[in-house]
């Protein structure tokens, strides 16, 4: 799957026409600010009828098709200040969720990560930032081994390798291209010159061919589709088998103390920072009422696993348990079926295990492993196998 | 590898647009309310105390760093002027044009102004000097923010009023929109009405100028403008729509406003 290989749809958004594309690749057309509404276009049959449905915004209750314009006037009134909110909101601790992030992650020379709603790139920063220094210190062990290098060694550690050799690389895909925008100048402000790509697409609709990624991440962006389960379907469908699914979100805080602490924060609080530092209130005010809705949606989704496939792929059913943090510091595990199973598997991430079962799966591998860390936040962590 | 960068045009006229704001289109009578749970008016966000301190703190602090951040003064001044609009609406009933005004709520925006029929009063008149000063200052009417934060509809119009009255003002004083100019009609708005960010911003907003103009100030426009804020009839009460053709000399005298003892040329926009 090397870089000649790639059949990426890599669309440049200022109007270069999609080159290269797979048969499921994006038909996003040229030149309009509104990537998303040629891609719904697209969309199956039913989503004709899908307009009658609602779903949520925040609190309120909004038809579908027009969730995804309203959360896309959201993102771009805030992309030039997501960065600083972030801080602000979070008091910094959103960096270690991500760090924490990347250490599930744990990737290694050569993956290639899809990092959906990225926006300003945070997790692909990180990623990158990741696998360099592994590699870094892979080759400064190397060359301590080495007595005397020969010249052939010496040259070889100057250059990046030999061509083919495992370069990691990350791509970045948004429905916003404000939040893109923003990311794209601190990588360059950052110095992150290679390595990474910069796609506009939607997460219901990836402009990427099948069986292309090792890794796909969605840091606190899944709460803001308005078809998780196509999420998933298109999930699925760019990891290569054996790839990763990690989502990144915010999760219920069970203790009734600490609850009402954090629901007076969110509600008092974030509004006013919000409405303080960026002039916009009622953005933040969806952002914490969408927090509040995520976990009824996606539970139930999440619990059925990766969607049944042709008759030759095999069901991949996955185990979501809903994490509860009792408190700052101690981290309880409660599930509602497997608990001896999962806390057993807990210290083992990601290796495939014969044991690891759930009541519907009947002989299928499926590997789940949640890590979680204090404040109510978990990261839920999907091994597809085939 | 790169993102299209919005057209500016866009993205200027989407701020423009931002009076607008969430709650949709205003009806073109002028103050419509909004249907929403708990929302008196369109644009309207209900606010608890606690809230209301936290905003006022921290639109305070945003405002001094920044003075260009029109929407943090506009912020405290919603959260902290609850008593001197009431005061205002009081001297508004007060008088029959007040009233009126109250009562059919006009806009002053470059929608409802009919600019041609403006720039065909005699020199002098009120809606010629008015369409001057905008267009020599290059402001617009429309890019006052909405009021968000005031949880009483007739006030929320009053304070609208008054940020819209705000540009009539200048003319009236005939202060340019420079720092200078600004802060001298801030002294005079806050001799009148009162609102407490009126008062921190004629407080802070002589920090920022230079010593030459503050010298100007301090002499001759500050005390001006004091006296005349406060013996002056309320100028929120006046029905300034029905009253383009009005000369200004006559206008001024009805509102017991001296003129301006400089004329401030039109300077740029710093200290």
């Amino acid at each position: 799957m090397a870089a000649a290989g790639v059949s990426l749809a890599f669309r440049a958004v200022r109007g270069l026409p999609a080159s290269a594309v797979g048969q499921r690749g994006a038909r996003l057309s040229t030149g309009s600010a509104r990537g998303f509404r040629h891609a719904a276009s697209f969309r199956r049959e039913h989503d004709a009828a899908a307009d009658e449905k609602s779903t949520h915004f925040g609190f309120q209750t909004v038809p579908e098709g027009q969730k995804a314009e309203r959360v896309y006037k959201v993102f771009e009134s805030v992309a030039q200040k997501y960065d600083i909110m972030n801080d602000a909101m979070s008091l910094g601790i959103h960096r270690l969720w991500k760090d924490t992030l990347l250490r599930t992650m744990n990737p290694l020379p050569g993956t290639r990560l899809l990092d959906v709603a990225g926006g300003t790139g945070d997790i692909s920063f990180r990623f990158l930032e990741y696998v360099r220094s592994q590699e870094a210190r892979r080759r400064r062990r190397e060359a301590q081994a080495l007595q005397t290098p020969s010249w052939q060694e010496i040259a070889n550690s100057y250059g990046p390798g030999a061509p083919g050799s495992k370069e990691c690389r990350a791509v970045v895909c948004d429905i916003n291209k404000d939040m893109l925008k923003v990311g794209q100048q601190r990588a360059k402000d950052l110095y992150y010159t290679t390595g990474l790509s910069w796609v506009v697409g939607d997460a219901e609709e990836l402009p990427f061919d099948d069986d292309q990624f090792d890794v796909y991440t969605i840091a606190f962006g899944i709460r803001n589709l308005t078809h998780i389960d196509k999420a998933l379907e298109e999930a699925y469908r760019v990891l290569k088998p054996g790839g990763r699914f990690l989502c990144l979100e915010f999760s219920h805080v069970s203790n009734p103390l600490l609850s009402r602490i954090y629901d007076a924060y969110s509600f008092q609080l974030i509004p006013v920072l919000g409405e303080v530092i960026a002039g916009d209130w009622k953005s933040y005010q969806y952002l914490v009422e969408s927090i509040r809705r995520f976990p009824d949606q996606v539970s139930a989704l999440l619990g059925q696993g990766f969607p049944i496939g042709g008759a030759e792929k095999e069901m991949k059913t996955v185990t979501m348990c809903k994490v509860p943090v009792r408190s700052k510091y101690t981290v309880q595990l409660e599930t509602d079926l497997f608990s001896s199973h999962i806390r057993a598997q807990n210290e083992t991430p990601c290796l495939p295990s014969s044991s690891a079962a759930n009541s519907r799966d009947v002989g299928h591998t499926c590997f789940t492993s949640f890590h979680f860390v204090p404040y109510g936040y978990c990261i839920a962590q999907v091994c597809s196998q085939l | 590898m790169s993102v299209v960068f919005l057209p500016r045009v866009l993205r200027i006229s989407a701020r423009a647009l931002g009076t607008a704001g969430w709650a949709g289109h205003r009806g073109c009578s002028g103050w419509t309310s909004d249907g929403g749970p708990g929302h008196l008016y369109g644009g309207h966000i209900p606010t608890n105390p606690v809230q209301k301190a936290l905003l006022a703190v921290g639109s305070g602090m945003a405002a001094l760093q920044n003075p260009y951040r029109h929407d943090m003064v506009a912020v405290l001044g919603e959260t902290t002027g609850h008593l001197a609009l009431l005061r205002l609406r009081d001297r508004m009933k007060s008088s029959p044009e007040g009233h009126s005004i109250l009562k059919e709520r006009p806009r002053i925006r470059l929608s409802t102004l009919d600019l041609t029929e403006m720039s065909s009063l005699p020199d002098g008149s009120l809606g010629r000097e008015y369409l001057r000063f905008l267009k020599e200052n290059r402001v617009t009417p429309d890019s006052r923010a909405d009021v968000k934060f005031v949880d009483d509809e007739e006030l929320a119009y009053v304070m609208q009023r008054y940020r819209e009255v705000h540009d009539l003002l200048h003319t009236l004083l005939g202060m340019p929109t420079n720092m200078l100019g600004e802060v001298a009609v801030k002294w005079f708005e806050a001799a009148q009405t009162g609102l407490p960010m009126c008062i921190l911003g004629a407080a802070f907003g002589p920090l920022r100028l230079s010593a030459r103009r503050l010298q100007l100030l301090t002499a001759s426009l500050g005390p001006w403008a004091l006296r005349n804020g406060r013996r002056s009839n309320c100028v929120l009460s006046i029905y300034y729509e029905h009253r383009w053709g009005q000369s200004l000399t006559s206008l001024r005298e009805e509102l017991c406003i001296e003129p301006p003892p400089l004329s401030l040329s039109t300077l740029r926009k710093t200290t």
